[in-house]
């Protein structure tokens, strides 16, 4: 069976983003006031072959540990479902 | 006999001529090693040069660590030999845990290429027993990445252990506790932001980063006399 995950990979909460911080700062001079806690992460999504959903979450949870989050500073997301994915046109 | 240097080429490094000729110049025997090798050859010391390996891509050091010659890297650095990670280099002995702690962008977001002044916190390592305690250094930083950072107890450890050999003078990234350069417990691994490979000659500005591979040829030197 295929699916899709979606991995959503940020800095932990704790640990400064200088990234969010300058896009926090930009927003209200484009008059966009009471905005706070912006952070930056980074989506990275793919298609998988497993035999079951949560086999497709176990394996896209030891990729997240081995290779697509470092963990000393950044915290990710696992979103996987069995939806096909969108041809692109 | 020479010591014998292995630098390895990762696709995107580009300071590996740079640590060759200053190897050569304190008489040491460099060979390059290529990342897709499975085997490392008969060295001393284990160079990761700084550069852009495998383009940085999704993190910088995060795809070099799983070239095939890290296994051999890792085996080098548990027998206890000399490796050392130089800016890229560096953020691939982490991203390896070979060291502790991961490399951030830098604070201000700015891609940072200047002179750096490190101090040498702890005298008597094998990267360091050529300086002087308190010694301060003249060696170039080149990043975006070397905001050093690792949660509390880790520092604290490293701290008490004596693991925190350079710091800069005047931190120039945010980098946690002003670290420039850290070796693991066992104290054989060294990884740092600054080039000591651009700090060789007195043409280019400044020699001191001669102190750091001299220091590192020294303890081979000395070990191999103690094997003889």
């Amino acid at each position: 069976m295929f699916f899709r995950a979606q991995v959503h990979v940020k800095l932990k909460s704790g640990i400064a983003d200088p990234q969010g911080q300058t896009i926090e700062r930009a927003l209200p001079a484009l008059g966009y006031e009471g905005v706070s806690g912006v952070r930056v992460g980074k989506v990275i999504e793919f298609e998988l072959q497993a035999d079951g959903e949560e086999a497709a979450r176990s394996r896209t949870i030891e990729m997240c540990e081995r290779l697509l989050a470092n963990t000393v500073i950044e915290s990710y997301e696992v979103f996987v479902t069995d939806e096909p994915a969108e041809v692109p046109s | 006999m020479s010591a014998r240097v292995g630098i390895v080429v990762f696709p995107g490094s580009n300071c590996e001529l740079d640590c060759r000729q200053s190897f050569e110049r304190l008489d040491a025997v460099t060979e390059f090693v290529w990342h897709d090798d499975d085997t490392l050859p008969d060295v001393d010391i284990v160079v990761l040069p700084g550069g852009f390996a495998h383009g940085d891509y999704l993190r910088t050091g995060a795809l070099a660590r799983f070239s095939p010659i890290m296994t051999a890297v890792n085996e080098h650095a548990e027998a206890g030999k000399l490796l050392i990670g130089i800016c890229n280099g560096f953020q691939v002995l982490c991203e390896a845990q070979l060291l502790p702690g991961a490399l951030r962008k830098n604070e201000g977001l700015k891609f940072l290429c200047k002179w750096s002044e490190l101090r040498v916190d702890v005298k008597g390592t094998p990267f360091t027993e050529r300086a002087d305690e308190g010694q301060v250094l003249r060696v170039p930083i080149n990043h975006f990445e070397g905001n050093w950072f690792a949660d509390g107890p880790t520092l604290e450890r490293m701290r008490a252990n004596d693991q925190i050999a350079l710091r800069y003078v005047d931190n120039p990234n945010g980098s946690l506790d002003d670290v420039a350069g850290i070796t693991n417990e066992r104290g054989n691994v060294l990884g740092l932001m600054p080039h000591p490979e651009r700090a060789c000659d007195s043409l280019l500005g400044s020699e001191d980063g001669a102190l750091i591979f001299g220091s590192m040829l020294d303890h081979v030197a000395a070990r191999t006399g103690a094997r003889l």
